[in-house]
Parts: structure tokens; C-alpha cells; sequence
């Protein structure tokens, strides 16, 4: 068995998701190869080549596949995949993006967000908003697969030494092309990867009111979310919802602050090592999975944990 | 330009589903079921579209059993101008949607194809995606911002670090995320109106589709229950826990 895994990257660097891949793809067992496909993305192959367990590092640097546009990309992971047991990518937009259209285009059914490997053929994955846990088996020549990042700790990103071998497969199907993007601006930690993550909902009112969650987690070293009430109220960009619909975190520490708890947030965050709510009404669902619940007033409890952390 | 829209007939989005004892799947007789938001953001700016003046036909299409006539009568209610049932009684996979929705948009030609980003039951965000590849159109998934200009859309999509606007050549799928729209309601005398839309029922067989799946469910399990947590007193007391009892800051 060999297993391919279509690397995340960005700004020149192996992103973490991909880490986390690559501990998905080692629990399946076999060869593992990492696929780095962009624009000048040498830089990216030789950290790729670092991270442990890889054995191939595959570059594919191509002007058609910057910005990851699945029309160009998609073709090539089809025409390397028929060599390999297991396609796997992180479920991150990009890997969400281009994973169904390798699947389809391979004729087989794609298993999205596993969060565990029964087998080298057998998963578990979430449904219903992660109100039941599935276990899918693929019967699949090639098995079409995304990673649940939350769902498997990191492998290190140093130690390993695998061969960097160029791939000159140039695919532009000329269907598509990158306009432009607005990336949010943030020093904290990365949502998904963060240990702390602090989160704000309705309760907090509006997004000036942010700055206290922003002041509280900055003394953490926490990342800030929130809840999808939140971002339609327009008081954060959208990148920061939690949620089913939004990102799938699992720190160590969840501080759910003016969040009610519906089902569609714990979705995104119940998997949290703890979880703590600080919420005025004390029938918010939020207290049903919080390990530490606080009823008060989240003006007064916030800058007042703020002091005391 | 005609338009075709994907809906699906899901489980409501407020329900809490149970697990069947016997680990077969999740429990959905006599539960309310209801269009699945995703598709409802679609639907709207389908008919969006049309009030601009861009699409001059709508037409919705959904797979699933008989009663999935239910939601087509909704999409039309909201401003199709007329439905398609494929009618099939087992679920499906993806992989099968997607082949049964390529028949037919080569039957129907659309110039664009909107869906959900993914449905609420299976979770899977795959459909959309799985079509472009086989209809060979460009995809722009997660849309925040749909604009036509001329033989192009743009898309601007939501990703994970912010906001990317993609430009795709026509035919094109595009699937909705939350923030595309805020769907709107149907009026009484619209849902009187829609009885009397048309609406087409086929056969996956009459389109000529497999419904063969490479996947197989071999059980259904509810997750891990979390051990009941406790109320603090004060934020002293929090911090304290926090520090000493879950060592977490």
C-alpha cells in the first residue's frame, strides 16, 4: 500500500493540517507520499521532505496551480492517483474543494472528515452535525479520503529525510482563473491549531465588544472564534465561526462566552478537551457539555478573568 | 440563461436526531423534515437572478423518495419555474446524485448549476463538486458573492484564511455558503401558485444512472457522551479549577 497525501501549504511553509494528514495516512500503514502542487513552491517541498514518516515528497510547480484552483489541480492528483491506495487531503476549504472532483473524475465515492481509522479500508466520520459517528468501509481501488484535522495529533514536522522527486504533469483546463483574495489579518494563533480558543456569540452585543475577548485571549495565547450569530451580526469576519458550517476545533481550553449552544456550534467544538461557558442564562444548552460553567454577566467576568489568568 | 438548482430533502436543521438501537442509522420516522438550508441560500439566488434579470429560467431538481415532491413544491413556491424529481427510495451516495444530476443537466443544458455546499444530514460537501467533474464545468464552491458578466461568473468564495474571488467560463456550478443570502419566504397565494407548476417525475433508470455505491455504512453509532460538568461560583473559583483541577491554563 501506498498512500498519497495532497499537501496544504501557504506563504511558502507546510501548513499544520497537513501534519495531522500525514498521522491519518501513517494509521492507515504503507508508504507514504506528499504531493506539494502550486506556483514556487520548492521551499515547501523541503519542509514537506522533513516532516516524519514521509518517504516521497512529489512537487508539481506549475503557474496553472497557484491558488490551488481545483480544475487544474484535481487532473493531476487523477493521473498520479491510479498508483496509490489511499488519496488523502486535510478537510480544509482547499481540500474540500478538490478532493470530490478526484473522486468523480476516478469514478469512486469519497469519505470526507474521517476522524478515525478502523482499518485500511474501514473509517469513522461524523453525520448530523456530529450527533451520530458513522463507520464507512470502502470497497474503492483508490480510496478518496479527508482528514478531520481535530481528529489525529500531529506528526512532527522535523526528523525525516524523504526524496524530493519533480512531477512534470501540466494540467490547465482554462476554465477558471484566481481574481483575487481578502485574507483576514490575525497575530494569534491559527483557529484550528490553537490549544486556547476563546469565542464569543450574540451576548457579546457587538464587535467593539470583541476587544475583551481579544485582551482575555491575548493573555492566553488563545485564538478567537465565534459563533455563527456572531458573524451574521456583522460583528467578526466570517473566517472566525465555529461551528458545523464553519471550523472544527478541539483545543484544550474552549471559552464559550454569550453562546447559547445550539446544535450546529457544538458541532464545531464539542470535541474540546474542556470546555468552559460563561453565559448570563443558566438553561443555555452551552452548560449541558461545558466541564466549567459560569452564570454571570460576561462584562463583569470577562476582564475580571482577564486579571486573574 | 437557464438556471438548474440542487435541493435536498433533509432532516429539520432543529431537530436532534436519536440513533436507532440497533446501530442501523438515525431514527427519522415522524421527524420533521424540511429543504436543507444550503439549498434554500441556492434556491434564492436563483430566483435573485431571474429578478435581475440574468435567468430567464429556473429549474429545481432533487433525488429522493416520493415525498421529496414536498420541497420541490417549496422551491417552487419560492420562484421556480419548474421541478424534476428523480425518483429513487433508497439514499443515496454523493457520487450517485451527482451522475443522476449530470443526466440531467445534459438534458436540460443549464448555463449554471447552483447547490448547497453540503447537505446537514450526511455531512458530506462533495455533490457540487463531484457534478463539475462530471459535466467537465469550472466550480466555485463556498459562495459568498455570485455576479454574471457576460459568458463568466464571478465567484468570490469563502475559504479558511479570508475571501477568494474566482472567475469561471459558463456552464459553471457554484455552491452556497451561509453568507450568500438570506432566503426569503413563500406567500400563501405562492404556494397555492406552485400546485400548479409542473413537475416531472423519472427514474434513475430512465436516465440511465447507476446508484452503485463504492461505500458501504456498516453502522451508525451516537458519539461519546461528555461526563457532566459542574457550575462555578465566581471567576476566582474558575481560574483556580482551571489551574489546579484541569491544568489547562
Amino acid at each position: 500500500m501506498t498512500i498519497l497525501v495532497v499537501a496544504e501549504h501557504e506563504n511558502g511553509a507546510v501548513a499544520p493540517a497537513t501534519l495531522n494528514t500525514v498521522a491519518a495516512a501513517a494509521k492507515i500503514g504503507g508508504d507514504i507520499h506528499v504531493l506539494v502542487a502550486g506556483q514556487n513552491v520548492g521551499g515547501v517541498a523541503e519542509s514537506a521532505a522533513k516532516i516524519a514518516g514521509v518517504a516521497k515528497v512529489l512537487v508539481a510547480d506549475n503557474a496553472a496551480y497557484a491558488h490551488a484552483l481545483p480544475e487544474n489541480v484535481a487532473p493531476l492528483v487523477v493521473e498520479l492517483a491510479k498508483g496509490y491506495s489511499h488519496v488523502l487531503a486535510p478537510a480544509t476549504t482547499n481540500g474540500k474543494n478538490i478532493l470530490p472532483r478526484v473522486a468523480a473524475l476516478l469514478d469512486v465515492d469519497q469519505i470526507s472528515e474521517i476522524i478515525s481509522v478502523e482499518s485500511a479500508d474501514t473509517f469513522k466520520r461524523p453525520i448530523y452535525a456530529g450527533n451520530a459517528i458513522a463507520t464507512v468501509q470502502s470497497s474503492a481501488a483508490v480510496k478518496v479520503i479527508t482528514v478531520r484535522t481535530t481528529g489525529f495529533d500531529a506528526v512532527a514536522a522535523e526528523g525525516g529525510s524523504a526524496a524530493v522527486e519533480t512531477v512534470a504533469a501540466a494540467h490547465d483546463a482554462g476554465k477558471s482563473a484566481f481574481v483575487g483574495e481578502e485574507l483576514a489579518k490575525s497575530d494569534r494563533p491559527e483557529l484550528t491549531a490553537a490549544k486556547i480558543v476563546v469565542s464569543g456569540g450574540r451576548g457579546m452585543g457587538n464587535g467593539d465588544n470583541f476587544k475583551h475577548l481579544y485582551a482575555l485571549a491575548d493573555k492566553l495565547g488563545a485564538a478567537v472564534g465565534a459563533s455563527r450569530a456572531a458573524v451574521d451580526a456583522g460583528f467578526v469576519p466570517n473566517d472566525m465561526q465555529v461551528g458545523q458550517t464553519g471550523k472544527i476545533v478541539a483545543p484544550q481550553l474552549y471559552i464559550a462566552v454569550g453562546i447559547s449552544g445550539a446544535i450546529q456550534h457544538l458541532a464545531g467544538m464539542k470535541d474540546s478537551k474542556v470546555i468552559v461557558a460563561i453565559n448570563k442564562d443558566e438553561e443555555a444548552p452551552i452548560f449541558q457539555v461545558a466541564d466549567y460553567g459560569l452564570v454571570a454577566d460576561l462584562f463583569e467576568a470577562v476582564p475580571e478573568l482577564e486579571k486573574l489568568v | 440563461m437557464k438556471v438548474l438548482v440542487a435541493v435536498k430533502r433533509v432532516v429539520d436543521y432543529n431537530v436532534k436526531v436519536r440513533v436507532k438501537a440497533d446501530n442501523s442509522g438515525v431514527d427519522l420516522a415522524n421527524v420533521k423534515m424540511s429543504m436543507n438550508p444550503f439549498c434554500e441560500i441556492a434556491v434564492e439566488e436563483a430566483v435573485r437572478l431571474k429578478e435581475k434579470g440574468v435567468a430567464s429560467e429556473i429549474v429545481v431538481v432533487s433525488i429522493g423518495p416520493t415525498a421529496t415532491q414536498e420541497q420541490l413544491r417549496t422551491a417552487l413556491a419560492l420562484g421556480a419555474d419548474r421541478a424534476i424529481l428523480v425518483e429513487a427510495a433508497d439514499e443515496l451516495n454523493s457520487l450517485a446524485v451527482a451522475k443522476a444530476l449530470k443526466a440531467v443537466v445534459d438534458k436540460e443544458q443549464p448555463q449554471l448549476v447552483i447547490l448547497g455546499k453540503q447537505a446537514i444530514d450526511s455531512d458530506n460537501n462533495q455533490t457540487g463538486q463531484m457534478l463539475a467533474a462530471l459535466t467537465g464545468f469550472a466550480q466555485g464552491t463556498f459562495a459568498s458573492k455570485v455576479e454574471v458578466a457576460g459568458d463568466k461568473v464571478n465567484v468570490t468564495r469563502e475559504i479558511d484564511g479570508g475571501l477568494q474571488t474566482v472567475a469561471l467560463s459558463l456552464p459553471a456550478i457554484v455552491t452556497t455558503d451561509l453568507r450568500l443570502n438570506e432566503p426569503r419566504y413563500a406567500s400563501l397565494p405562492n404556494i397555492m401558485k406552485a400546485k400548479k407548476k409542473p413537475l416531472e417525475t423519472i427514474t434513475p433508470d430512465a436516465l440511465g444512472v447507476s446508484i452503485a455505491s463504492t461505500n458501504k455504512t456498516l453502522k451508525v453509532e451516537a458519539p461519546a457522551a461528555r461526563s457532566a460538568g459542574i457550575k462555578v461560583k465566581s471567576v476566582a473559583e474558575l481560574v483556580e479549577k482551571l489551574k489546579n483541577e484541569a491544568k489547562v491554563i
